[in-house]
């Protein structure tokens, strides 16, 4: 780990200067990977401006029906919040199956979209990785891969998100506000993290200095038909091999609207839009599933070790289409395998 | 009834509270005055030269103390035996900082030792280091064709016994007959506690190393030997343990660094490794299996045959019995068994919980399986026809075997009379379940050990032996034997252990310390009782008079005839009239080899496991385990349930997760970490029954006891393995069964 200075900002305008102020600097919340990067030497910041005690921990209210998710709010008191579990139980399955209750506790909804992939190669300063070192070589390509890519991955990186509250929020489609030091601005989720192409360096879309200040959730929350089904190599503490959020509305046996989104499976939560498009006016059958996933999963490539995320890919979306539909997922339940 | 019976009990943790109040010291705990902190630079590359270390850009900076490495640490032991430790392998044990060569990924090339530890891991970072690469060789498939037979090497290894009667064949002549290779891949012990050594110099070339080691004794005699320190020069101690499972049995390379630290700066010095550096100190070997397999019409095996081949490191060839066990577990008479070794740019393998045992039994009992299938016949009735009375490696009887006793229980237990037998055949909330079964066995080994008892005037027993507490319980056990050998509560009676100033014992492994350090305790506690007697026979109208030592007995707090239970003392009022203040005695233990020579010593067990599998998705579920052990006395059932219960944990682990993965086009583990080295966690156990079946046994030794730390853990993989099999119909024979396999 590398000496750093350290300020803890007290509003956002405060929070932005300071990081102008510092050459190096990065924001810092609950810290819970940015902390484990610094000592790895993978992540070296000069400077740590402090947000995590921001008055940004709010859940409240919008005027146009929809839900703020305040950035500094745990994931813990997003996942249990009454708004959430009874308006977005989707959400709050997702924030569950990710990490254990210790890490929630100490996470912050604007540093869960902040997380840093989980690539072997990444966290290993002795081996290339044109993330960390652009330029260096992917190691992950040829290499160990069970938890890379299958899709929109490039020649440079087949990393992946490894965020189970972002995959929720791709199919829930929230705006991300920010501000920085051009002011504020918002984002919609589905451009806040990109593919990786030639700069898999940038996770994601936000400007030098910005910093996330809110979620805003649209009013349709998918409470009915839902499901978010994370499938591991171990049933707790364990990041998705392949993970699928789904949001229906039904008319009787029809799908009117759906959202789908998968996790672990590529550089970005990864939303088909087009998979929704073929889901409305459907009947909710297992053929429409079938072919849904096919066409999901169509361009997916293996890297090797990763080759058979396209078939549980395929199979976990049948599979919370299915649930989605049947509507019997309740808030807080979690998908443990064989149980 | 006595109040003061205690073996064989369940009473609590004597060092619990310690351990939840933050009162156990752990070696990283000892905070020693004046103390610098080193950190451990660990090589990039598998193979090469180092060509130079820029230490002196490290060295200017304002609080580092020092750069350790090939090119400036002092003049160390020449000879190999210096550096060998009590299990050390054949070969030559790996020499730190010795020279500029790289021989494995992560090998430990440097140590920078500064005034705090967040300076010497920032220094470590700066340090810059010129290579020549190599090519390296770390793919054990590559070596099929190179495998050899090692010698003896190692203390403990037995090679396998020479073939008996016509294995190939009855192969060839069996009714039925399978054959299949099985594999897994490294795993590593991860015990919670990473790897730490607090050096405390002591002035005039005297140090007291707090070092995480299973063995302080087999520490001491290293440091003694690398550094050419005198026996009065170093104090080696551990008195808790967060985990060892055979990491801590060889010393480390975290003492070597903390001591040669201490001694050149003549500073307290402590060196802690990193999480991704306990993947650099040795591991369960990468191990490929061959097992051939023939039954005669009444199912009984006509032919067994189990070749392995597990990679070495370049410099020792580190051995474990891996085939042996199935010369023993069943009964047949055409065995044939092979074992060969495969010499890899990478650090040597280590003992590992159950090592060679863990990784024959899984191939082994999945045979056993496949080969009760191509039978038709039960699993279970399969193992009974089979039964082994004898100990055909060596043609011995077993001293006590109640196999057979677990194998009962346990299915009834579990209900195993509702196993339907055909794959694929039984569900249960819409997934597929599965059944099965494995047994193993193991050996009961008693080593030389030594014990001190020391009795106060008040009636406080003391206890002293230099063995090691790694959360098996050993504090506990120990007290109970000597509480229950003077007759005392536990509460009257202190063990104290990890300490070379205490008389000598092994190294904690093998499953060896309830019966060796226990019978040191029991003897030197009985020796004690010797001096007390002839205490108490000293007054002129002692009741006691003309006793001999067998004829009393130590009881609730009191020295009586043992025919006589009127005639007898206070054990207090002996001591305060003696006008001692204290009585001490030494005692020892060896194995009565005359007495054992014509047995096989050996505990067994029996796992059976179910699951469900989610046959569109792959995902397993282990949904119950019950474990029947058959270890001669237990003698604390709450610590000997959870060392089985623990051992249940890591036989699923291997089972459903862990592997360390090696990249070879870096020679390197690439999941170095404990967010993708995945051990099992509470979501991922099932209901876990444990049943002991008891075996009176005098022969293993005068407690009975044979040890429970690593049989608990056999049967369970394959148990596991082979109820994935009749669930879904897949045999899956390389571990662990990830969910792809299943796809």
């Amino acid at each position: 780990m590398y000496p750093f200075t350290y300020s803890r900002a007290t509003d956002v305008a405060d929070a932005v200067r300071d990081k102008a102020g510092h050459d190096g600097s990065a924001y810092i919340g609950g810290g819970t990977n940015l902390i484990d990067l610094m000592k790895m030497n993978v992540e070296q910041p000069a400077h740590l401006t402090n947000v995590a005690k921001l008055p940004l921990s709010k859940i409240e209210d919008l005027p146009d029906g929809g839900l703020r998710l305040g950035a500094t709010a745990t994931n813990s008191d997003t996942a249990w919040n009454e708004q959430v579990k009874q308006r977005y139980p989707l959400l709050n399955q997702a924030i569950l199956a990710g990490a254990s209750p210790q890490l929630r506790n100490a996470a912050t909804n604007g540093g869960n979209l902040m997380q840093r992939t989980r690539c072997y190669y990444f966290y290993d300063i002795a081996t290339p990785c044109n993330k960390r070192e652009p330029g260096s070589g992917c190691s992950a390509i040829g290499g160990y891969n069970r938890i890379h890519a299958i899709l929109g991955a490039s020649e440079a990186c087949i990393a992946t998100h490894p965020s189970d509250m972002c995959v929720a929020l791709a199919a829930l489609a929230p705006t991300v506000r920010v501000s920085g030091p051009n002011g504020e601005r918002t984002i919609a989720f589905e451009d806040f993290h990109r593919l990786p192409g030639e700069q898999p360096e940038f996770d994601n879309t936000l400007a030098e200095g910005e910093l996330i200040t809110s979620l805003d959730l649209p009013e349709k929350g998918f409470a009915k038909h839902f499901a978010y089904l994370k499938l591991r190599d171990r049933h707790s503490y364990a990041f998705a091999l392949v993970s699928v959020a789904v949001g229906l509305e039904m008319d009787g046996d029809t799908i009117t609207e759906a959202r789908l989104a998968l996790g672990g499976v590529a550089h970005k939560p990864w939303r088909d839009k087009s998979a929704e498009e073929m889901l409305k006016g459907q009947p909710a059958t297992a053929e429409t599933f079938g072919r849904v996933a096919a066409h999901v999963v169509a361009n997916g490539v293996g890297q090797g070790s990763n080759d058979f995320k396209i078939e549980l890919a395929r199979r976990a979306i049948v599979r919370a289409l299915k649930q989605a539909a049947e509507g019997q997922q309740e808030a807080g339940d979690v998908y443990l395998g064989g149980q | 009834m006595t109040q003061t019976n205690h073996i064989g009990k369940g009473p609590n943790r004597v060092d619990g509270p310690l351990k939840v109040s933050g009162a156990a010291h752990y070696s990283g705990e000892f905070n020693v005055p004046d103390l610098a902190y080193g950190y451990v630079v660990s090589s990039p590359i598998a193979k090469g030269k180092i060509l130079k270390i820029h230490a002196d850009e490290v060295r200017a900076l304002p609080g580092v103390l020092e750069v350790f490495s090939h090119e400036n640490v002092p003049y160390l032991a020449w000879f190999d035996k210096s550096y060998k430790d009590q299990i050390a392998p054949g070969g030559s044990p790996f020499r730190p900082l010795h020279e500029p060569d790289i021989t494995f990924n992560q090998q430990p090339i440097a140590l920078v030792v500064a005034d705090t530890f967040e300076l010497a891991r920032y220094a470590a970072a700066l340090l810059r280091i010129d290579y020549e690469q190599d090519e390296h060789e770390t793919n054990l498939e590559t070596k099929r064709a190179a495998g050899f037979v090692p010698g003896k090497g190692k203390t403990g290894f037995q090679p396998p016994p020479p073939p008996r009667g016509n294995p190939d064949k009855a192969l060839k002549n069996a009714t039925h007959s399978i054959e299949a290779e099985y594999a897994h891949g490294a795993q590593h012990h991860n015990p919670m506690e990473l790897f730490t050594t607090t050096v405390e110099w002591r002035g005039n070339g005297k140090i007291t190393a707090y070092d995480k080691t299973q063995g302080v004794f087999n520490v001491k005699n290293y440091l003694m030997g690398v550094f050419g320190l005198g026996k009065n020069d170093v104090r080696v101690v551990n008195q808790f343990m967060g985990g060892g499972f055979g990491s801590g049995l060889r010393p480390q390379y975290s003492v070597f660094m903390a001591v040669l630290a201490a001694l050149e700066l003549k500073r307290s010095v402590r060196v802690t490794l990193t999480r991704q550096q306990m993947f650099s100190i040795g591991h369960r070997p990468n191990t490929l299996q061959l097992l051939k397999m023939g039954t005669n019409p009444d199912g009984t095996l006509a032919s067994l045959q189990h070749h392995a081949l597990h990679e070495t490191s370049q410099f020792e060839d580190y051995t474990e019995n891996v085939v042996n066990w199935s010369g023993m577990l069943y009964k047949c008479e055409n065995v044939k068994l092979g074992y060969q070794l495969a010499k890899l740019d990478i650090y040597s393998p280590q003992d590992m919980r159950a090592p060679g045992a863990a990784s024959g039994n899984v191939g082994l009992e999945v045979a056993m399986d496949e080969m009760a299938y191509a039978a038709g016949l039960d699993p279970l009735e399969f193992r009974l026809r089979n039964y082994a009375d004898r100990d055909q490696n060596v043609d011995k009887p077993f001293s006590s075997k109640k196999l057979r006793e677990c194998y009962q229980q346990a299915a009834a237990k579990f209900g195993w009379e509702n196993r339907t037998q055909e794959p694929r055949s039984m569900r249960a909330n819409g997934k597929l379940v599965g059944m099965g079964m494995g047994g193993g066995v193991w050996d009961a080994t008693q080593v030389k050990s030594a014990a001190k008892a020391l009795i106060s005037a008040d009636g406080q027993l003391t206890v002293r032996s230099a063995t090691g507490e790694n959360g098996t319980g050993t504090y506990t056990i120990m007290t109970q034997i000597a509480a229950e050998t003077l007759g005392l509560p536990l509460e009257a009676v202190t063990f104290e252990l990890g300490d070379t100033d205490q008389p000598e014992a092994p190294i904690q492994g093998g499953s060896w310390t309830a019966a060796s350090v226990g019978t040191a305790v029991k003897n030197a506690c009985d020796a004690l009782g010797e001096k007390i007697l002839k205490l108490a026979q000293k007054p002129a109208d002692s009741p006691l008079k003309g006793a001999k030592f067998d004829d009393v007995e130590f009881v609730n707090g009191q020295l009586r005839l043992r025919l006589d239970h009127d005639q007898a003392v206070v054990l207090r009022d002996v001591l305060q009239t003696s006008g001692e203040t204290q009585l001490e005695a030494d005692s020892s233990a060896m194995p009565n080899m005359v007495k054992q020579n014509g047995y096989s010593l050996h505990s067994h067990n029996v796992a059976f496991a179910e699951v469900e599998v989610d046959e569109d998705l792959g995902t397993i579920k282990v949904t119950r385990v019950v474990s029947a052990v058959a270890a001669g006395r237990i003698l604390n059932q709450k610590t000997a349930r959870s060392q089985v219960l623990g051992s249940v944990v890591w036989g699923l682990g291997m089972a459903l997760m862990e592997e360390t993965v090696m990249d070879h086009k870096f020679g390197r583990y690439v999941n170095h970490n404990f967010a993708e080295y995945h051990i099992p966690v509470n979501a991922d156990m099932p209901h876990i029954d444990v049943i002991f079946v008891h075996e009176d046994d005098d022969i293993v030794n005068p407690l009975g006891v044979k040890g429970i730390g690593e049989v608990g853990m056999l049967g369970v993989t394959a148990a596991i393995a082979n109820a994935v099999f009749h669930a879904t119909g897949k045999r899956v024979r390389d571990l662990p069964i990830m969910l792809d396999k299943l796809l």
